[in-house]
């Protein structure tokens, strides 16, 4: 799905990336926990947050992760729209609430990533 | 990792370091920048983006950890022929508890750490999860030290 | 639909009060990890969907008479949330599904209901 198309479905504004549009996205991560996206979430995913402060962006560019879709109308502060200019990190902005973002993304064929079985394995602990 | 057996030379360790990155304990603004920067250093090198997405994810956590818990710290980066290291070491309260601090779900985080999305009691594992080899000591009211190795190969 | 039912079509493992999932209904859903968050915006009646598995998660479901908890991605709730889950007579379920998943398929069930 394009994300000009995650626009559309959403009623979304385009914070940041205009130019950017026609990326594909096919997985999307829901989460307020950034160490949770910083664990699971996969590259090239959309990341779907109520959070909107630069951790947010700075964990998406940490990961590779394709755009962010900031749900529940939450505020945006400039901090975080410079933020995600300067990685180029696309943010799109919706009044949904995170169940109906996901909700609706996944009826539209968008899938979970999730990667617990990657062959990151436990590694040694030595005190 | 036979090499890292015992210390590097002088020579050796200036050759390796990348980067030296100070971090304000309680400085929560830019938390997470750290991160970003070792992320540009590492593009270009010809290493993996999987690896450096891994240095990445340690550094963050690594980086959150010293801002909520220490006065201070740093993180030092080394790309060896074989690894990527990166070595965080805080002046602050320490870790009385290493096996309870890396129990999924404890933390002693406040609001302040939680309202930025981390302080879930997740973030020592995560380290450990994304790291070839995971050291962590701590001298309990001097501070903590991690070290985490990447491998090339890995 | 009552809550016997979606977490029977969507395979989740019932950690807490299960006898109250037949008689339970679930009139809509919330995804969240911020308490406030939940607290401020979610409904009574709402199945909550999130990653943490702190105790702080009965006291808000109760207190916005929620449906019931659901945890995602495979973490489990410290025995003292699902003690206190038992004393308050909240739901919590367990999945090894993704957030986005999870909501994804109850939102299918809900708006098929």
């Amino acid at each position: 799905m394009k994300l000009s198309e995650i626009r559309d479905l959403l009623d979304a504004r385009v914070i940041v990336g205009e130019d950017k549009l026609d990326i594909e996205i096919t997985t999307a991560f829901g989460a307020d926990l950034m160490s949770d996206v910083l664990s699971f979430a996969r590259s090239g995913c959309l990341l779907i947050t109520g959070l909107s402060n630069p951790q947010a962006v700075r964990t998406a560019y940490a990961l590779d992760i394709a755009a962010i879709l900031v749900c529940r109308g939450k505020s945006l502060t400039s901090k975080f729209i410079e933020t995600a200019s300067e990685l180029g990190i696309p943010i799109l902005w919706t009044k949904f609430i995170m169940f109906e973002s996901c909700g609706r993304l996944y009826q539209e064929g968008l899938t979970g990533c999730i990667r617990k079985t990657d062959g990151i394995e436990e590694k040694t602990l030595v005190r | 990792m036979e090499s890292r057996k015992k210390p590097l030379s002088d020579e050796d360790f200036i050759k390796s370091l990348e980067g030296v990155y100070h971090i304000q304990g309680r400085d929560f603004v830019d938390a997470g920048i750290v991160s970003s920067e070792v992320k540009k250093s590492l593009q270009g090198k010809g290493i993996p983006e999987s690896i450096i997405r891994r240095v990445a994810v340690i550094t963050f956590e690594a980086e959150i950890n010293i801002i909520s818990y220490a006065q201070q710290g740093t993180i030092q980066l080394f790309i060896e022929p074989d690894a990527v290291i990166i070595e965080a070491n805080d002046i602050g309260p320490g870790i009385a508890d290493i096996d309870l601090a890396l129990q999924e779900g404890y933390s002693t985080a406040d609001d302040s750490i939680r309202e930025l999305g981390f302080g879930a009691g997740m973030g020592l594992n995560n380290i450990k999860k994304f790291s070839d080899v995971f050291e962590l000591t701590s001298d309990v009211g001097q501070g903590t030290h991690l070290k985490s190795i990447v491998k090339l190969s890995g | 639909m009552n809550l016997e039912t979606l977490a029977e079509a969507l395979g989740l493992k019932c950690k807490c009060c299960w006898e109250k999932l037949k008689t339970t209904e679930v009139k809509g859903g919330y995804a969240g990890d911020l308490l406030s968050d939940v607290m401020a915006n979610s409904n009574a009646g709402d199945i909550w969907v999130t990653r943490q598995v702190h105790q702080n998660i009965v006291a808000v479901a109760s207190l916005k008479g929620h449906a019931g908890i659901v945890i995602v991605q495979g973490a489990s709730p410290d025995k003292d949330t699902l003690d206190r889950a038992g004393r308050e007579g909240i739901p919590i379920m367990v999945t090894d599904m993704s957030k986005f998943e999870v909501v994804g398929k109850i939102y299918q069930l809900l708006s098929e209901a």
